[in-house]
């Protein structure tokens, strides 16, 4: 099954943290978000508070999922740039690698070509840092063995107690 | 595909509704929206036409406490029904931790329900997963109707891998949230064995 679980260890996290705060600043921007083609939040920097992240998340993933299947209904692999402009406010969406999106959100004291200009250079950044943890998996899922799972041991009543029983 | 993410001790598990149009998946989840305690939950996003017919998806995230000293979030999403939104509906599969099925009570909706599972084992392979071994719970919705058709036919017609199927009035509530549970203690339990 073509499952492999995303798992960010501590160490990696801390690099793509790093790297989009880095990039907030260069491009002059209010919030930079890595999300997940799944519409999960990696990471977030900025005036991360402004913005009701997961949602963003999830729409932004639902954004590119459409426009992929666009993409493909007229014989192109992906449009790996979204942009939207707003009065105030403006989008810059770009694909990283197989499973990221890196979200730029600027206004009049930005400009898109210096958001492009930074977002190539962060996104090369990140895709290795995506790489890493992709081989880390891969190698793991091949070996059969994997680090020690924190779930290993979950009960029945861990789950009652989720839900409040 | 669950995102761990050990830096922030969370884990992300996407819960996807699936069924035929109007068989109640949107009401699932705005049952769960307006129960929960406003600590646990975000957002309800609906991208839905003005008929109130789910045009995209919805979307509801859902902190449920902690396990093993993980923040446990559960994505909640429903898929749109109507027939002709099958492009959408493949994409909203994508990463999918596991599957809820709401079928429709209704004798009339017998054929639709069948379609609709057949839509999904076919949406699901095209995103890599497989229907009998995903995580994956039947919601028989609509148990109030006069025209409900019985639980044992209902059985025989749609389920087909000893899933837990669950009686439900969503409307109401009934048998929204064992439905949830179900879906989640075979995703966490998954966990275990990936």
């Amino acid at each position: 099954m073509a499952k492999l679980d995303l798992i960010m260890f501590e160490e990696e996290y801390k690099l793509l943290q790093e790297i989009i705060g880095r990039l907030s600043k260069d491009a002059s921007a209010k919030v930079v978000f890595l999300v997940d083609k799944n519409g999960q939040q990696i990471a977030a920097a900025g005036d991360v508070k402004s913005i009701d992240a997961t949602s963003l998340a999830s729409l932004t993933a639902g954004n590119v999922a459409a426009t992929d299947g666009l993409a493909k209904l007229i014989g192109e692999k992906e449009f790996s740039l979204l942009f939207h402009e707003g009065e105030k406010d403006n989008l810059h969406i770009s694909i990283v690698g197989k499973r990221g999106i890196l979200v730029v959100i600027f206004d009049q004291n930005s400009s898109l070509a210096l958001v492009r200009l930074r977002v190539k250079k962060a996104s090369k950044e990140l895709q290795e840092i995506f790489d890493q943890v992709e081989q880390r998996a891969q190698k793991e899922s091949d070996t059969g063995g994997r680090f020690e799972s924190p779930f290993s041991e979950i009960t029945d009543e861990d789950i009652d107690r989720l839900f409040g029983d | 595909m669950t995102f761990i993410n050990y830096a922030s001790r969370e884990i992300n598990c996407k819960i996807v509704y699936y069924g035929p149009g109007l068989c109640g998946k949107t009401t699932n989840i705005q049952w769960i929206y307006e129960q929960a305690n406003p600590e646990k939950k975000g957002k309800l996003v609906s991208l839905a036409t003005e008929t109130d017919r789910t045009l995209f998806f919805d979307f509801l995230p859902l902190d449920m406490g902690t396990v093993k000293g993980f923040k446990v979030r559960f994505h909640l999403y429903t898929v749109p029904g109507q027939v002709f939104y099958d492009a959408s509906r493949k994409l909203i599969l994508r990463g999918c931790d596991g599957i809820i099925f709401v079928a429709d009570s209704q004798r009339a909706r017998m054929e639709a329900n069948i379609e609709s599972i057949a839509n999904l084992a076919t949406n699901l392979k095209e995103n890599g997963f497989d229907i009998r071994s995903i995580p994956y719970v039947l919601q028989l919705n609509k148990r109030d109707m006069p025209s409900a058709a019985p639980v044992t036919e209902m059985e025989r017609l749609l389920r087909f891998r000893s899933e837990p199927m669950i009686e439900a009035v969503a409307n109401q509530g009934t048998g929204v949230i064992e439905t949830l549970k179900a879906a989640a203690r075979q995703i966490l339990m998954e966990l275990q064995r990936t």
